[in-house]
């Protein structure tokens, strides 16, 4: 397992040369869109609602700080979806989205959460199959 | 070479390092923001619950304490005149210090060195009393603490940390309250963050609670690691917030969400 993790922090440094995105699964596997959507629609685990909103009818309150999730799909390819949630600031050092995989570079993190990336891999790529399923 | 310059140019643009503070004349209280139901109970001192901790700031005002067996009143008179203005005006610098305090440190140093009374604990009732009382005889005038070249250092601390990213979530102050305020997050909607209010009754502590207690919550939130109660950090942080809203109206004891 661990083995895995490094592998895949791994593939995430190597993306500093500027690629657009994150070819290969964190996992090697696929991931559960059913899980995926779990996790985003969860305001402690994925915690994406805060700031975005999508076609999520039964969660009474989602955040507008961020563009809707709606036609994430159709937008972005996998390995698109997987840089931007892994460490989005290697799209735009100002973004306000925290890295969900990365555990460097970061300042007084409380220590329940230090070392740990805010999602494992396998949730990341949970929550990229079920954003590939968003196409509109 | 243009081309490269403009590419560079347009990167800067498009990439800020810092944002911009709120020009003075678009900043709102947190009152703004509110429902009318929650600005009618701050508002209507029958039925602002801060207004419970300011008559208990009275009575305590008035009863002597420690082994001097001194009252505040006794030193400093009438707070109706002699702590008019004061609250509006921390945290301010303390010589025995060397550097800023906010109020909560002051009326403990009072209590400590003038009373001789054991220091009250943060967010304890009595501290919370008293400092809701002598700040509501500031309400209704403008924030101005005094930056000049002793506390300027510190001032300029605080902004630090104001815009520095923190915790896990690797957010700033400034993102959410520079740059997404009147946002949702959520379903809240991201106030300026000015402390014009403070200490303050939250409907969702059914509580008063210091300027330090909300920032906490804050930072919590960021999951990053809090600053202890009295912290120079958090002192400084304080300081920034005051002088960011200089000008804006003191509204002790205000209501929030």
């Amino acid at each position: 397992m661990r083995r895995i993790v490094v592998a895949a922090l791994v593939c995430v440094a190597a993306n500093a040369a500027g690629e657009d995105s994150i070819p290969s699964s964190l996992t090697g596997a696929k991931g559960d869109p059913v899980r995926g959507r779990a996790i985003v629609t969860n305001r402690q685990v994925g915690l994406c609602l805060l700031c975005h909103s999508g076609p999520f009818p039964e969660e009474r309150v989602q955040g507008d700080l961020a563009p809707p999730l709606n036609g994430a799909g159709r937008r972005l390819s996998e390995g698109e979806l997987r840089l931007r949630i892994a460490d989005s600031a290697r799209i735009n050092p100002a973004s306000i989205m925290p890295a969900y995989f990365r555990t460097e570079g970061l300042t007084r993190v409380a220590p329940a959460f230090e070392g740990k990336p805010v999602l494992s891999a396998e949730q990341i790529e949970d929550v990229v199959a079920f954003l590939k399923t968003l196409n509109e | 070479m243009r081309n490269s310059v403009l590419a560079l140019c347009a990167a800067a643009i498009a990439i800020p390092a810092f944002a911009a503070e709120i020009p003075l004349a678009e900043r709102r209280s947190g009152y703004d923001f509110m429902s009318r139901e929650t600005r009618t109970m701050q508002d209507d001192d029958t039925a602002n619950p801060g207004m419970l901790w300011v008559l208990d700031g009275e009575a305590l005002w008035k009863r002597k304490a420690g082994v001097a067996d001194r009252a505040c009143q006794d030193c400093h008179g009438d707070a109706g005149t002699s702590m008019k203005g004061v609250a509006a005006r921390y945290p301010a610098f303390d010589a025995a210090h060397g550097r800023p305090v906010n109020l909560e440190q002051r009326v403990n140093a009072c209590r400590v060195d003038r009373q001789k009374a054991p220091p009250l604990a943060h967010e304890s009732r009595d501290l919370l009393a008293l400092t809701a009382y002598v700040g509501r005889q500031s309400r209704g005038l403008p924030v101005a603490v005094p930056i000049d070249e002793r506390t300027k250092p510190f001032l300029d601390a605080g902004r630090g940390t104001f815009f520095r990213r923190q915790g896990q979530l690797n957010l700033s102050c400034a993102q959410c309250h520079d740059d997404n305020w009147g946002k949702r997050l959520a379903g809240s909607v991201i106030p300026q963050g000015h402390p014009t209010g403070y200490p303050l009754y939250r409907l969702e502590w059914q509580g008063v609670g210091s300027l330090q207690r909300r920032l906490r919550n804050c930072i919590v939130g960021m999951r990053a690691q809090p600053y202890d109660f009295g912290a120079g950090e958090f002192v400084d942080l304080e300081l920034y917030l005051m002088w960011r809203a200089r000008g804006m109206k003191v509204e002790t004891p205000g209501v929030r969400p």
